[in-house]
């Protein structure tokens, strides 16, 4: 029992940072219908700049972890924005897939790039969050899984309000929905898109220092597999919608974790990729995806 | 380590003198250079291996060149990245053996970029020697594959022997990498060994490469009950492991190979790989006088101690020079020949014969981590 529980716990912190990244490319498809490799490697650049940052204020405390998480997102959000702006912007209109490749051509960019700059050996992240252990009978928490699960659920709710709540999110759901007729009552797209890259990409950098905080061994291409877990668990809850990502990141990482603690731990990805596509042949949309019929 | 007689190495150069004489247009300084090629990680994933080894052989090549190069002609080493990345290695030896033209091929550290390019040396009739590649098949993909280290199943043996006789260890976890060929080997020399001395091995857990979550797979090892994991893998997820356990409250002893050795292992494991043991080619601490010297002159050169990596990067390139001396020639056939029949070399990590697999006999040493540097614990001999 003790051990399904320590087993829970485990995949529910793996699980909220898949999360926090699976939200970015579930915002920009939203908004864009068109999947932003890039943000994979902006979860890298946020623990990076964490890195950075992590050297200049005190360990081990709260306000220094909090100092490192906003610097992080604020760094990445304006990354996120000049990516827009320099490398899809100019693309908008064009086909979908010349946007995609361009999207790859970015996460390659900002992955080489980073190894000239950062250099590619692992490097350690300096624990900025205070982390103690607590223990309830055999069951461990480390103080570090409550952090990540914590500030991945506050970020959700936030997010749900700013979509849900705010008059920008408003006129991002409207560009979702239709981005001619919100741009024909008085809509800017421009600012909607910015905005919407911004959000996405401050929330992987709060997922890049939150990854780095539990597992403190941080390289330029630390970005790529994490990233390809949370797009898939972003097709998962159904791609576009925010609740959706949220679960497709909870069930992905738990269900990775239980593969992973029993003895077919050979087969972790694989079998995890199996479940994902038996769910996808039952539910094409996603868990909480709508199907849309494709008008010709 | 040193040439085995003075008058050996210097045959050639009195050839070469007596020619130059002779023929007064044809001096020896001109001589082109012989080309020997070096793949190694020195970005990425296993970078700080890479470039150890790369010193040592480094070190090895302006030796040589400083005391007149081989054959008369000075030797130039032209190295190759691979990234720590599978596929790579195979690139970049392609092109160092037909554009490059080398005579000869040193790498890798590890067994899997390894056994990459060692069919590409082999049909291309180009030796390689291989400073670090622990897994047995390596040497088995032909007669031009070569190594100076050590192979797994001795590792493994080892560790399995120290972790029954020394540590007094009965109920044993494995945490493996399925995508290593050199950890998935080594899993299975430890559990044979291990199981013979009379140990169980409770249970046998798997990881990816590149995975930083392994607290699935400890949170199992952990409910099994075991009084030691040997964990055969790389320093980046060793270090995490490590972490990982203790946050779970797994204080067992942590049982590691050679691919532990790095000053990144305790960066990021911290307290948590303390009182760490592990297995390795070479320790700068061992007051034999071949390592005393070597570690000397390894210090004056980069400004820091020698490592088995280093060492063995060093002994790579040293046995290879050896070859080409007494083969007179850097013609690939004769050099294979001559390499073969390399006896009792004097190298850094202990003397280097090769058996008929071109595999060398040697001991092992076992470390310990101890404040925060590796200490030498003993070693163990074939």
């Amino acid at each position: 029992m003790t051990e399904f529980l320590q087993q829970l716990l485990n995949g529910l912190s793996l699980g909220a940072i898949y999360a926090l990244i699976a939200l970015g490319y579930t915002m920009v498809y939203g908004v864009l219908r068109f999947i932003n490799f890039a943000h994979s490697d902006v979860f890298m650049v946020g623990s990076f700049i964490g890195y950075y940052v992590g050297h200049h204020v005190p360990e081990n405390t709260v306000w220094g972890g909090l100092v490192v998480l906003f610097v992080a997102m604020a760094g990445c959000a304006l990354l996120g924005m000049i990516i827009e702006r320099l490398a899809y912007r100019p693309l908008r209109g064009a086909a979908t897939l010349n946007v995609l490749i361009t999207a790859i051509g970015v996460s390659l960019l900002l992955e080489y790039s980073g190894q000239v700059f950062f250099g590619a050996t692992p490097r350690t992240f300096p624990s900025v969050f205070p982390s103690t252990n607590f223990t309830l009978g055999t069951l461990v928490i480390s103080s570090n899984q409550v952090v990540v699960i914590a500030v991945a659920t506050l970020l959700m709710v936030v997010l749900e309000l700013i979509v849900f709540r705010t008059k920008i999110g408003t006129a991002m759901r409207a560009v979702s929905l239709n981005p001619k007729a919100a741009q024909l009552v008085g809509v800017n797209i421009d600012v909607v898109i910015s905005f919407t890259f911004g959000l996405g990409s401050a929330l992987a950098a709060a997922g890049g220092v939150l990854y780095a905080l539990n597992y403190p061994s941080i390289d330029p291409l630390m970005g790529v597999m994490p990233g390809l877990k949370a797009f898939v668990a972003a097709v998962l809850g159904g791609i576009g919608n925010i609740p959706g990502a949220a679960l497709g990141g909870l069930l992905l990482g738990t269900v990775e974790t239980f593969v992973n603690g029993s003895q077919w731990s050979t087969y972790k990805d694989a079998i995890a990729f199996a479940i994902l596509i038996i769910i996808l042949l039952f539910r094409p949309a996603g868990l909480l995806g709508k199907a849309s019929v494709e008008k010709v | 380590m040193f040439p085995r007689s003075l008058s050996r190495q210097l045959r050639p150069a009195f050839i070469i003198t007596a020619l130059a004489l002779t023929l007064p247009s044809n001096q020896a300084i001109a001589q082109e250079p012989i080309r020997i090629g070096e793949f190694a990680s020195l970005t990425g994933k296993e970078a700080t291996y890479g470039q150890t080894a790369h010193k040592g052989t480094i070190l090895a090549i302006e030796e040589a060149n400083a005391a007149g190069g081989v054959l008369g002609r000075p030797l130039e080493l032209l190295t190759e990245d691979d990234q720590s990345k599978a596929g790579e290695s195979a690139t970049v030896v392609k092109k160092l053996i037909s554009r490059d033209k080398v005579v000869a091929m040193l790498g890798e550290i590890t067994s899997g970029r390894t056994l990459e390019a060692a069919p590409i040396c082999q049909n291309a009739k180009i030796p390689l020697i291989s400073p670090g590649a622990t897994a047995p098949e390596v040497t088995t993909k032909g007669n031009y594959v070569f190594r100076v280290c050590f192979i797994d199943p001795f590792q493994g043996t080892v560790m399995a022997k120290f972790a029954a006789d020394t540590l007094k260890l009965k109920r044993v976890a494995v945490l493996s990498s399925v995508s290593s060929a050199q950890s998935v080997g080594l899993a299975k020399f430890f559990r044979e060994r291990f199981t013979a001395d009379g140990g169980t091995l409770v249970l046998e857990q798997k990881y990816g490469d590149g995975d930083k979550d392994f607290r699935a797979q400890l949170t199992a090892i952990r409910a099994a009950g075991v009084d030691g994991i040997f964990v055969p893998g790389y320093y980046a997820e060793a270090a995490l492991i490590a972490k990982q356990a203790r946050d779970l409250g797994l204080t067992v002893p942590l049982l590691g190979v050679d691919g532990w050795e790095s000053s990144e292992l305790v960066s990021i494991g911290g307290a948590a790989v303390e009182g760490a043991y592990l297995s390795t080619h070479y320790s700068p601490e061992n007051k034999s006088p071949a390592v005393v010297a070597f570690n000397e002159r390894y210090r004056r050169r980069w400004g820091t101690d020698s490592n088995a990596l280093s060492a063995l990067g060093y002994d790579s390139a040293l046995v290879l020079l050896d070859a080409i001396r007494r083969a007179g020639t850097t013609d690939g056939p004769a050099l294979r020949v001559a390499l073969a029949a390399t006896k009792d070399f004097p190298g850094a990590t202990g003397s280097i014969t090769f058996d008929a697999q071109r595999n060398p006999t040697k001991s092992a040493v076992v470390l310990t981590v101890k404040d925060g540097r590796f200490v030498f614990v003993q070693d163990v001999h074939p």
